[in-house]
């Protein structure tokens, strides 16, 4: 197996890459799913489009930051065609540098007076 | 939705069968979820694009992702990698620049509008079959020629160019009004000839070409109507014609009005007028020749006398090129055709090689699901980089390659010396190697994912098929076959280069320099004051240390085939046949001791033949021969350039034409026994100066005391004659590098062919030959049966090879200088040294076998 390169290595991130990781932090989802949870954290302003998670989702896997998994949920909530993505304690590693990164950001953005003080 | 499935297939396949499913569930979904009908129009729209620019992105990834997989497994055999963009780039590149060459020579349409219908007359003769037009036959074929839109003349020549820098000497043409227009070229600025430019007494004005405007003239653009003098003449400059106008060939670098004088219609046997014509739309050059034809009967008919055995030709402007020079480009092209034969060939046998030793490695790529898409394009990704890098190197090749075969352009044609890189046989030497390289990529790919019963995997599997094998067997003997074709052709020519090398000119070339002084008229008419001329610098450069001998003659043997004079006997009546011509030459005491041309009887030239004497010649021994077989020549007399001549001396006979033609006998006739004013273009100009030293150390010495006896003299091609000797075999010596260099990679490729097609072979039979071993065979035996297949591969391809190479040398004929096309010591070496390279290839592999253990044979099984 190749050895896993630093989280920092992928650093910055594409956008879509890091929705998808963040919609994936708390629970296993679907394309779809992910394309809603982006969709509803955004306020509707990030749409997915299926094509851009498609592209995304094999590089990811290559990646190593998500695998897909064989666990379903209960038949009645399931569709077959579906299929279910989980990050990877790399994915979050790598999920944790890129908020990292943009803290960081924000912090200096913040010590030049053109971002807004901590509510 | 069938639409949007439709759609997905802009998708890799294997990606399809992945995500196709998900991707469009998703869709659905999304058009579930759509409110109304705007919102479902957008939504397709956005589908559309997005499907479009995503599909690119992923085929984008894969190829990305082969990319670097192909990298990893090439540097692993960089062998491999390195053999195979080395023979795609030799292919492409030996191809190309040898298409390039002939394409600029033979094929391409000349840089002229409607090129097809020019065309260029010239008279013939017993003898000679391509002779210039007499002022009188010219004015009569014009006059009654129906086929042409025009006709004009023209006659190459050389001015002394003074008043820009240094004088210089430049080759021009005159031409007269018709000829620039009848090529349909425009000048760059200014305009071309008018027929009051040729009006005899008509101020003097003069076109330049583009080359001489920028280089002697600082491309001034105020150069109209500037006035220059050439010959001593003042003409004025009218026009600066187009860079690529190159007319009647690339040297000439400006043309003057053709000025016929009365004088010139009196001698109808006086032929230095070149013709060019345009045929009208239609007709055909042989309804031209057929014309010609007629008229010249007409004109034998009304002329008995001076136009006894005189006809016309009319030939394309296009095939003004000797049939040597197309000879040799067609052979280099079909030496590239070969060469880029066998690289295709190597290129497949090394894909073939590689795809049999990775038949496990693609077995479980494919048992691990890896879809024959995937493994496809994967092949396919590594034949294309292989294909290409080596077509990158072979741009390299072809464009350092072509400048070394000018010398195979004829400075007969009006095109550029130099000919550029053609793109397009480029591109399509570069399409047959992608070609080779996918279609031998891919294909055992498609055999290994195709392969359902997985035998490829199982241990100890004898992988090769049969049938493959003979596939790359027939590769090998191929290429055996196409090296012993160029090997022979290649070394038919080298022996006739040798041949032609070791032809006695009849001179000594070695010590001697030439340089160039053409005397202007009418400033040097008077015998005495170019008598003055040469006498001055004769007398300096003689006494230049070093310097044992010094001449001057009319032109240095192998520069200028031109002086052919009719000679005739006791006032015989003069026909202009071969058989009565001579190469004469106007010469001061002291050329032939210079040259070192044997005196063989009586006296050379001396300076006390003056017009006031006897008129005296030295002929050559060919000529004594002719006249006088066993019979004393010395005090015979014979007519040439109206005086009765008597032979003093008999020199040994000179190659005048080169090495490889045939020379008429000549005539030395003493510099001083000319009247004034007559044949003042056969003055001597070429001044010979043997040392005992290096040559060209004299050259600054010399141009001073030039300079000194005429500070308005240009002296120009300063050359040694071993120089003017060696440029008469250039072309062939090129051609036979060339050819030589075609046949060592041939030969090379073929004897990796054999080693690769052996190795392989004995790597698959290890076990059996460990039986064999283990069963009591020696290890002869094992030598014996490993080269058994060689020498049957190197025999199934050296015998069509000696075939097919006698075919080529047959149509090579016209330039093996009288080798036979089936010459014994040529084959035999040929065959010889093909069972070397078999023994060679074999070697290796053979040894490999013998050193097998038996042991360990049978038991990684």
């Amino acid at each position: 197996m190749d050895k896993r390169p630093s989280p920092e290595s992928l650093l910055p991130l594409p956008p879509a890459t890091f929705h998808i990781l963040i919609a994936l932090a708390d629970e296993d989802r679907h394309g779809y799913a992910i394309i809603q949870d982006v969709a509803a954290r955004t306020n509707g302003e990030l749409k997915l489009s299926a094509g851009t998670l498609y592209r995304s989702i094999p590089r990811m896997m290559d990646q190593g930051l998500l695998v897909e998994t064989t666990t379903r949920p209960a038949p009645d909530l399931d569709d077959e065609r579906r299929r279910y993505y989980r990050i990877t304690p790399f994915g979050i590693a790598v999920a944790r540098a890129e908020a990292r990164r943009h803290a960081q950001l924000v912090k200096m953005a913040r010590v030049r007076g053109i971002a807004p003080e901590k509510a | 939705m069938r639409f949007y499935r439709a759609l997905l297939h802009l998708y890799p396949a294997s990606f399809r069968a992945e995500y196709g499913d998900e991707i469009e569930s998703v869709f659905r979904e999304r058009l579930r979820d759509a409110s109304n009908p705007p919102a479902v129009i957008a939504l397709w729209i956005s589908s559309f694009f997005e499907i479009l620019l995503n599909a690119i992105g992923v085929h984008w990834d894969i190829l990305r992702q082969d990319l670097r997989y192909t990298t990893r497994t090439l540097l692993r055999s960089p062998g491999f990698a390195i053999t195979a963009i080395l023979v795609v780039a030799l292919g492409i590149g030996a191809n190309t620049a040898a298409f390039s060459v002939t394409d600029f020579v033979l094929i391409r349409n000349l840089p002229f509008p409607d090129s097809q219908r020019l065309v260029k007359m010239w008279q013939t003769t017993s003898g000679y079959d391509q002779m210039e037009f007499s002022p009188l036959n010219y004015r009569d074929v014009k006059r009654m020629s129906k086929s042409y839109e025009g006709m004009g003349v023209v006659v190459p020549s050389a001015v002394n160019l003074v008043g820009q820098g240094d004088p210089q000497r430049i080759f021009n043409a005159f031409v007269t009004s018709e000829v620039i227009p009848l090529l349909g070229i425009q000048p760059l600025f200014g305009r071309v000839f008018t027929p009051s430019d040729e009006r005899e007494g008509a101020p003097g004005t003069v076109l330049l070409s583009y080359q001489l405007w920028q280089s002697q003239f600082a491309a001034d653009p105020g150069v109209l109507g500037r006035k220059v003098i050439l010959d001593g003449f003042p003409y004025v400059v009218i026009g600066v014609m187009p860079p690529q106008f190159h007319f009647p060939s690339a040297e000439v670098a400006l043309w003057v009005p053709k000025q016929f004088s009365e004088q010139e219609f009196q001698d109808r046997n006086d032929n230095y007028l070149q013709v060019l014509a345009r045929l009208k739309p239609g007709v055909s050059l042989e309804q031209a020749q057929a014309e010609m034809n007629v008229t010249m009967l007409q004109l034998k008919r009304e002329y008995p006398g001076e136009n006894k055995n005189t006809g016309g030709t009319v030939i394309f402007l296009r095939d003004e090129i000797s049939g040597k020079s197309r000879v040799m480009l067609w052979a280099l092209l079909g030496a590239s055709a070969c060469v880029l034969l066998i690289a295709c060939a190597n290129l497949a046998n090394l894909l073939l090689t590689r795809s049999l030793s990775r038949q496990r490695e693609l077995a479980v790529r494919a048992a691990l699901g890896a879809g024959r898409e995937r493994l496809v394009r994967q092949s396919m990704t590594e034949s294309m980089l292989l294909a290409v890098s080596g077509g990158c190197l072979g741009i390299l090749v072809a464009v350092s390659a072509v400048p070394l075969l000018t010398r195979l352009v004829p400075n007969t044609l009006p095109i550029a010396s130099t000919p550029e890189v053609d793109f397009r046989v480029l591109i399509f030497a570069g399409l047959l190697t992608v070609l080779t390289g996918v279609v031998f990529g891919v294909l055992p790919a498609l055999r290994a994912s195709g392969n359902k019963d997985m035998d490829a995997l199982r241990e100890g599997a004898r992988s090769g098929g049969g049938r493959k094998e003979r596939l790359r067997a027939a590769l090998v003997i191929a290429e055996v076959t196409i090296s012993i074709v160029l090997l022979i052709s290649s070394g038919l020519l080298i022996r006739a280069l040798w041949k032609l090398q070791g032809t006695d000119p009849g001179f000594r070339a070695d010590g001697v320099l030439t340089v160039q002084t053409s005397l202007p008229m009418p400033k040097y008419e008077k015998t005495a004051r170019r008598v003055d001329f040469y006498d001055r610098v004769l007398s300096g450069v003689r006494a230049l240390p070093g310097v044992t001998n010094a001449g001057y003659v009319t032109s240095v043997p192998m520069l200028w085939p031109g002086g052919i004079w009719p000679v005739s006997i006791d006032g015989q009546v003069v026909e202009r046949t071969a058989s009565h011509t001579v190469s004469m030459r106007y010469a001061t005491p002291g050329y032939f001791a210079t040259l070192g041309i044997p005196l063989l009887l009586g006296r050379d030239v001396s300076e006390s033949d003056t017009t006031d004497r006897q008129f005296v010649a030295v002929v050559s021994q060919s000529f004594a021969r002719r006249y006088w077989p066993d019979q004393n020549p010395l005090g015979r007399h014979f007519q040439l350039t109206f005086h009765d001549r008597m032979v003093v001396g008999v020199v040994g006979d000179v190659r005048v034409r080169g090495l490889e033609t045939a020379s008429e006998p000549q005539a030395y006739l003493p510099y001083r026994q000319v009247p004034d004013g007559m044949v003042v273009y056969y003055a001597p100009r070429n001044l010979v100066v043997r040392t005992a030293g290096s040559p060209t150390v004299l050259a600054p010495s010399i141009r001073r005391i030039i300079h000194e006896a005429d500070p308005e003299q240009p002296a120009s091609d300063v050359q040694t004659m071993d120089q003017i000797v060696e440029a008469k075999t250039a072309s062939r010596t090129v051609q036979v590098r060339v050819l030589a260099a075609f046949a060592a990679i041939a030969f090379l490729l073929a004897a990796i062919g054999i080693h690769g097609l052996l190795s392989f072979a004995v790597s698959q039979r290890n076990r059996e030959i460990g039986v064999r071993m283990a069963l009591g065979a020696a290890s002869g035996d094992i030598l014996r049966m490993v080269m058994r297949q060689g020498v049957w591969v190197a025999l199934a391809g050296v015998i069509p090879g000696l075939a097919l190479a006698y075919i080529a040398a047959r149509l090579m004929q016209a330039i093996l200088a009288g080798i036979q096309p089936g010459d014994l010591a040529t084959f035999a070496s040929a065959a010889g040294l093909c069972v070397v390279m078999t023994l060679a290839g074999c070697f290796l592999p053979a040894w490999r076998a013998v050193r097998i253990d038996p042991m360990t044979a049978i038991r990684t099984e």
